[in-house]
């Protein structure tokens, strides 16, 4: 089972949001995960109802029970760094959160490996460590991936993992493969030395079997079209592509059926139906029957969403991943709405 | 028709559009947004209007949709605009477009700074060709620079820009200034260091100090990569003035009174709240905002009918239908009524839930359709469902507009200066021109009709 997880879609898909709800729903049974942050939004924080996430690891959340016990308690406690550890029970597990902070990582990095405490300091004044962190190709992507995929590998005293899983809220997916291959690229731009190595070990880690992408993508023509083109690019650059997730479903009220029905004469029935229902005169200018050429032109705009997005599944299906729906949550997503997803995730089986 | 119901309200001004691509004054319109929220369709479909208005426009888009580029005709990159063919120029308008290759962009630039030698040597230097295959900022750097050269061009009288899909939608407002501010920055000269530095006298301790600096990035970087990175450097070294200036030069560009911004968004809580966002930090840099794109609004011409009203005479008819069949002795429809219950009712109650269905056809939960459509001729039974059903989606459709509304609200109450022009949802993509038209039909119309 992978225990990195890449969460990557095109904009406006609500990867972030999927994200969050992966690191819940893996976070069961004393489970411990961390979630992972590198475009610097602050989305997790916004998502979790807290304060903007600092460059270190913290517990964001308890993860819910099966039964739901713990959900209560850990929504009833959003705000605070410091979640319950959801009464004490076994069942929920916990998510940690981590921003990534590229010039931080890189200074980090510097004085694990070469105690570089003066020199580091030296570097940021000349505007190295900015050139090294926004300018210098790839460079930070390196640091990005190499600090996720330093949690995915730190163990505790007694070799366990500290972390079950790492969830990544990863750039959208027309930068996601070159983004997570760019380690490649700068093996092969610095040819030796300690950035070359770093490099090939986060890409062994990255190209093994640990490692899942997933796709966020709504049933719209754009973003299944960039989720086709995203698993191609993942797959010829050998990144594992674990699932497609199909984010906002909705249920369809209605049918081309029912429009087929109404265009052979229902009307006057449907009048008679809605003013028996209370809605006014079914006669002709009668308030109910007013309504009826409103009520059929959004059941036709319907029936045509319904149609392509449809059709837009069969793509979806047709690239042969799993799929996992999460339902639009119609007020937006809170911090229950969070979990109300995580436990869709659950239900839906391993991803 | 309630037109009242469904246009804005009076406190937020309305973004009249014609009147700002029809303005000659107006030579450049920048359009941003954060991801996913219709920048391109809306720059495409602006050029469109702004072309069969009688001006020639060319559009400069970063990331189109591939049917929407074919439509166009710009799906292959050549980094030159060309011209759109089948767009009404009886008003004497033309409409070009292109689709913006960053490599290229910058090779360009390269070449048309340097003599062919060094330029060859630039374009062949590894570091070069990582840096301009696209590092963070690449792509929003060369789309300035490239209306940068559509302007000083003059070819056009109007501009219309579409800007790239960046992790925040303000980069490429930052992406000159970064770059600019490295190449003016003394980590180059470290990396040129001591040819430029070594020479005077007074500077030799600052010497030492330098070569163990790039002692410490060469163990670093490793040997290679640093003579790779000096290479280049100092090839570029004549041309970084170059690059400063057209940074500028460009900012300055996007601040001219000919320059308009639209931000676009839909209406969601995230995509408004970057379109604040973006409204103040235009404020902040002195950039002239036209005003708020609100794509993909939902309306009614039903709007009368409240979401409340329309549940309840759904379930009166659902109720009555089921007493019906109950005495029918039929159960199908019964079981089909209850699947069109919020599907998370049926999920808590059992906690199981059926994959394969689920994988099989997720549209099919809910579906009134098989049962009725049986019916050859209409009963009042099926009518009595058809109309339950119609009610539903009114209901669903009428929570829709109230929660658009009111993320709508929040943004006007935030920014009430700002005009706003909302697009009408339409239930598919656009990939045509004829799709690009009804969307600058929409974009002008202001929605004062309220058919969807």
């Amino acid at each position: 089972m992978s225990r990195l997880h890449v969460v990557s879609g095109k904009g406006g898909t609500g990867k972030t949001t999927v994200a969050a709800a992966l690191a819940l729903a893996l976070a069961t049974e004393g489970r411990r995960t961390l979630l992972v942050e590198v475009e610097g939004r602050q989305g997790i924080a916004q998502l979790f109802e807290t304060e903007a996430l600092p460059y270190e690891e913290r517990k964001i959340a308890v993860a819910p029970a099966s039964d739901g016990a713990a959900l209560r308690a850990a929504a009833g406690n959003g705000s605070g760094g410091e979640a319950p550890r959801g009464g004490g029970r076994r069942g929920g597990g916990e998510v940690h959160a981590l921003a990534i902070d590229a010039e931080r990582a890189l200074l980090d990095y510097l004085q694990m490996f070469y105690k570089l405490g003066s020199a580091g300091r030296a570097l940021k004044k000349l505007g190295a460590i900015d050139f090294a962190t926004t300018i210098a190709p790839g460079l930070r992507d390196v640091l990005l991936t190499g600090k996720a995929c330093e949690a995915v590998r730190r163990k505790d005293k007694n070799g366990r993992f500290v972390y079950d899983a790492v969830v990544m809220d990863a750039p959208p997916t027309g930068r996601i493969t070159r983004f997570l291959n760019v380690n490649d690229e700068v093996a092969g731009l610095a040819k030796i030395g300690p950035i070359h190595n770093q490099a090939q070990a986060v890409m062994r880690v990255l190209k093994s079997p640990e490692t899942a992408v997933h796709l966020v993508t709504l049933l719209e023509e754009m973003p299944v079209q960039e989720t086709a083109d995203g698993v191609a690019e993942l797959r010829a650059a050998g990144i594992p592509v674990g699932g497609i997730v199909i984010n906002m479903t909705r249920p369809a009220l209605l049918d081309n059926g029912d429009l087929d029905i109404a265009a052979r004469g229902a009307r006057a029935g449907v009048a008679k139906a809605l003013s028996q229902a209370g809605l006014g005169g079914a006669r002709r200018g009668g308030l109910a029957d007013r309504l009826i050429d409103p009520l059929l032109e959004q059941a036709r705009e319907h029936a045509e969403r319904v149609e392509l997005e449809r059709a837009e599944y069969a793509e979806l299906t047709a690239i042969g991943l799993p799929t996992y729906e999460l339902e639009l949550l119609p007020e937006g997503v809170d911090l229950a709405g969070l979990y109300h997803l995580a436990r869709d995730l659950r239900k839906q089986g391993p991803i | 028709m309630t037109a009242d119901t469904t246009t804005l309200d009076a406190s937020a001004p309305r973004l009249e559009v014609d009147a700002l691509i029809d303005d000659p004054h107006t030579r450049i319109v920048v359009c941003c947004g954060s991801g996913g929220v219709g920048k391109t369709t809306t720059a495409a479909a602006l050029g469109v209007r702004a072309a069969e208005r009688g001006r020639r426009v060319v559009v400069l888009t970063i990331d189109p949709a591939r049917r929407l580029a074919q439509s166009m005709g710009i799906s292959e990159l050549d980094n030159v605009p060309r011209q759109v063919k089948d767009v009404d120029e009886s008003a004497g308008g033309e409409l070009h477009a292109m689709m913006l290759d960053m490599k290229r962009t910058f090779d360009e630039i390269v070449e048309g700074h340097a003599d062919a030698e060094r330029s060859r040597a630039i374009l062949e230097n590894p570091f070069y060709q990582s840096l301009s295959a696209g590092f963070a900022g690449t792509q929003e750097y060369m789309a300035m620079e490239k209306l940068g050269q559509l302007r000083a061009n003059d070819e056009w009288d109007l501009i219309i820009v579409d800007t790239p899909p960046s992790r925040s939608a303000l980069d490429f407002l930052d992406a000159p200034k970064r770059l600019g501010s490295f190449l003016d920055g003394k980590f180059i000269r470290v990396l040129m260091a001591p040819a430029k530095v070594g020479g005077r006298a007074g500077m030799k301790f600052l010497n030492v100090g330098m070569s163990m600096m790039t002692g410490t990035l060469s163990k670093l970087m490793g040997g290679q990569l640093l003579r790779d990175v000096q290479t280049f450097v100092a090839a570029m070294d004549t041309m970084f003035g170059g690059f400063r200036t057209r940074a500028d030069a460009t900012y300055r560009l996007l601040q001219a009174p000919g320059t308009a911004f639209l931000v676009v968004a839909a209406p969601e809580r995230d995509a408004l709240r970057e379109a604040a966002y973006f409204v103040e930090r235009l404020a902040a840099e002195q950039m002239p905002l036209a005003g708020l794109v609100l794509n993909r609004v939902h309306g009614s011409g039903a709007s009368q009918l409240s979401a409340e009203r329309a549940l309840a005479a759904a379930e009166a008819l659902t109720d009555q239908r089921a007493e019906d069949t109950h005495a029918d002795g039929a159960d199908t429809a019964d079981t089909r009524t209850a699947s069109a219950a919020p599907a998370e009712n049926n999920l808590e109650a059992d906690g199981i839930v059926d994959l394969d269905a689920g994988k099989a056809g997720p549209r099919t939960a809910g579906g009134l359709s098989p049962a009725a459509a049986e019916h050859e001729t209409p009963t009042s039974a099926s009518a009595a469902q058809l109309a339950a059903g119609l009610l539903r989606l009114h209901a669903e459709r009428m929570q829709v507009l109230a929660r658009e509304r009111r993320t709508r609200d929040r943004f006007t109450a935030l920014h009430p200066e700002v005009p706003v022009t909302e697009v009408a949802a339409l239930p598919g993509d656009v990939h045509d021109l004829a799709g690009l038209r009804a969307i600058g039909d929409r974009l002008a119309q202001n929605r004062t009709d309220t058919e969807d």
